[in-house]
């Protein structure tokens, strides 16, 4: 199939074929009181550099060096090592279509089934998917392989899950009957609350949901919660939104998770525009036909040689809509690639090395940000990299100053979680180097002075 | 072609009753229309039913489709071995291949269904 636009010569042999006079005679079975005649409302079109101008103007808005970030809150600034573009930009990765014919996707499905292997040493679980659109709808498949699985009409999410994983959750959930029941915080320690958890937890609970670390940047203990969970017979959901934390903390599946998802953005992906993104699921073996969307798996072709195929790709585009565990009917292939080339490029070591140069640089920006008087720290529950700072002067203000100095300070807090008051999530990745996390001490300092 | 004493379902599930207890599987033609089959989701043990609901479903390469039981009843016991072999439902369809024995209440509902030679016909009807 070449991709090529039609010539107008082309165009007239076509329509002298089928013995119709112009384009325009295929669209006569539209009435004409409901046409659009009005020229369209767009710009007139931009040559390639004046194309390319635009949209570097438009990056340069909020991107290094016009701006210093330390925003996460979903989404992380990390390394991407030069052989991630290099190899996913090869046209063998970049055009493939679906693999839907083994014969001719091997290149592809040996990938997936790489990047599959991955997320289940990483999660500590025993199969993951060929990948999901992005954080929030992987943990709104999760819930509804909960509720699949267990049939039960309550859900119970932590408060300190992403709010806009909550928020796509709801949607999900909106209208199959599903209870929604938000369990809350420990304003101390940042962390979901027990005694909460323990007044909602009945035998209608398909699920909880809980992710670590929070959205609060705060690292769960969701050991004890999990063993209550399971005494009621519920599944354990956990969902982690920096993939990045993988690579030091302990493994989901270790401290009791049924079902594990997130984002992996952190693994390859540039911030972009909000995505594309990554979302990836990865659960206990026995519910593996619950999973959405679709598993490869290694096998042995006719003559023994080592092969791949999609094993179960009758999730939801090859059977009946009743029977569907989804609406996915794909996954986020090139994603999943970059994903694939970035860990394998980096390894066991050189993620837990990347994912420790976090934790020291988060660690040490609150040592410096804390020592300024008017700076306290509210949580005191471990982090990862990110944590929340509270102010003694009204954060907005404080915010548009840093602004004015070329700084984004992180992310203010109030409208997802009213108690925090005057309070910013910050995020610091092994991008910032020592001088960076300096220069916004000091601004903080002037600032708050 | 069809054993003689089952009776057959337009969906091609076949049953064999023996006083209270039927046997439920698939008939020869679904197996081969299915494909390998790769998977069977079998129903709990205690499981009422009325004819025609589902009672399991059959995941071949190419697709799922829904077991439906010929009579109403309870599910006694469901052949374990398919979790293992779910091959055996193409390779001895109508024998080591049954998918679940119910008590059945009313044998009456066998007037509803097809016999071996009424379902062949049916068959041959299709493949034209």
């Amino acid at each position: 199939m070449s991709y090529i636009p039609l010539s107008s010569r082309e165009i007239q042999a076509m329509l002298q074929k089928i013995g119709v006079l112009s384009p325009e005679d295929l669209f006569r079975c539209i009435p004409e009181e409901i046409r659009w005649t009005k020229p369209l409302e767009l710009p007139p079109p931009l040559t390639e550099p004046e194309l390319i101008n635009y949209f570097q103007d438009l990056n340069q808005k909020n991107s290094y060096p016009t701006f210093l970030s330390f925003l996460g809150a979903g989404a992380y600034p990390h390394t991407i090592p030069t052989v991630v573009d290099y190899l996913s930009s090869r046209g063998e990765f970049l055009t493939p279509y679906t693999p839907y014919q083994p014969e001719v996707s091997q290149g592809t499905l040996q990938i997936i089934f790489e990047y599959q292997t991955l997320i289940c040493q990483l999660t500590g679980l025993e199969v993951a998917n060929a990948s999901l659109y992005e954080g929030a709808t992987a943990a709104a498949e999760a819930v509804l392989m909960a509720y699949r699985i267990k049939n039960k009409p309550k859900i119970l999410v932590a408060q300190t899950l992403h709010p806009q994983y909550r928020q796509v959750i709801a949607t999900y959930v909106s209208r199959l009957g599903l209870r929604i029941e938000e369990i809350g915080f420990n304003l101390e320690s940042g962390r979901m609350s027990l005694d909460d958890l323990k007044k909602h937890l009945d035998e209608e609970v398909a699920a909880l949901v809980i992710q670590s670390p929070n959205f609060l940047g705060v690292i769960e203990e969701p050991g004890e919660a999990f063993s209550l969970i399971k005494e009621k017979g519920a599944l354990t959901i956990a969902v982690i939104a920096e993939a990045l934390s993988l690579g030091l903390l302990q493994p989901p599946g270790k401290y009791g998770a049924d079902i594990a998802c997130g984002e992996g953005q952190s693994f390859g992906l540039p911030l972009s525009f909000g995505g594309p993104y990554l979302g990836f699921i990865a659960c206990r073996e026995e519910f593996i036909r619950q999973l959405p969307g679709r598993v490869a798996g290694q096998t042995k072709d006719a003559e023994g040689r080592v092969g791949y195929v999609l094993t179960l790709s009758t999730r939801e585009q090859h059977i009946r809509r009743e029977r569907a565990t989804s609406n996915i009917c794909t996954n986020q292939a090139w994603c999943a690639l970059r994903a694939t080339i970035f860990l394998e490029t980096l390894g066991r070591q050189g993620l837990r090395e990347m994912a420790y140069q976090n934790l020291q640089k988060a660690h040490y920006a609150l040592e410096r940000l804390t020592s300024i008087p008017e700076i306290s720290r509210p949580l005191f529950g471990p982090f990862f990299n990110e944590f929340v700072v509270s102010l003694k002067k009204p954060v907005n203000d404080v915010f548009t100053e840093l602004i004015k100095r070329g700084l984004i300070p992180g992310y203010i807090l109030e409208k997802d979680y009213p108690e925090l008051k005057n309070s910013l999530l910050i995020c610091v990745t092994e991008v910032h180097p020592k001088g960076a996390i300096d220069r916004l001490v000091s601004a903080i300092k002037e600032v708050l002075s | 072609m069809y054993p003689q004493e089952f009776f057959f379902t337009r969906d091609h599930e076949w049953v064999k009753v023996e006083g209270e207890i039927a046997t439920v599987g698939i008939t020869d033609f679904a197996q081969k229309q299915l494909g390998d089959v790769v998977y069977i989701e079998l129903p709990a043990i205690g499981t009422v039913l009325t004819v025609h609901q589902t009672v399991g479903a059959i995941e071949s390469v190419k697709a799922v489709s829904d077991v439906f039981s010929p009579l109403s009843g309870e599910v006694l016991e469901v052949n374990s071995a398919l979790n293992d072999s779910p091959e055996l439902v193409n390779q001895d369809p109508h024998g080591q291949g049954w998918i679940v024995r119910l008590k059945v209440k009313n044998k009456e509902e066998l007037n509803q269904l097809m016999t071996a030679s009424e379902y062949e016909k049916y068959v041959e009807s299709l493949e034209v």
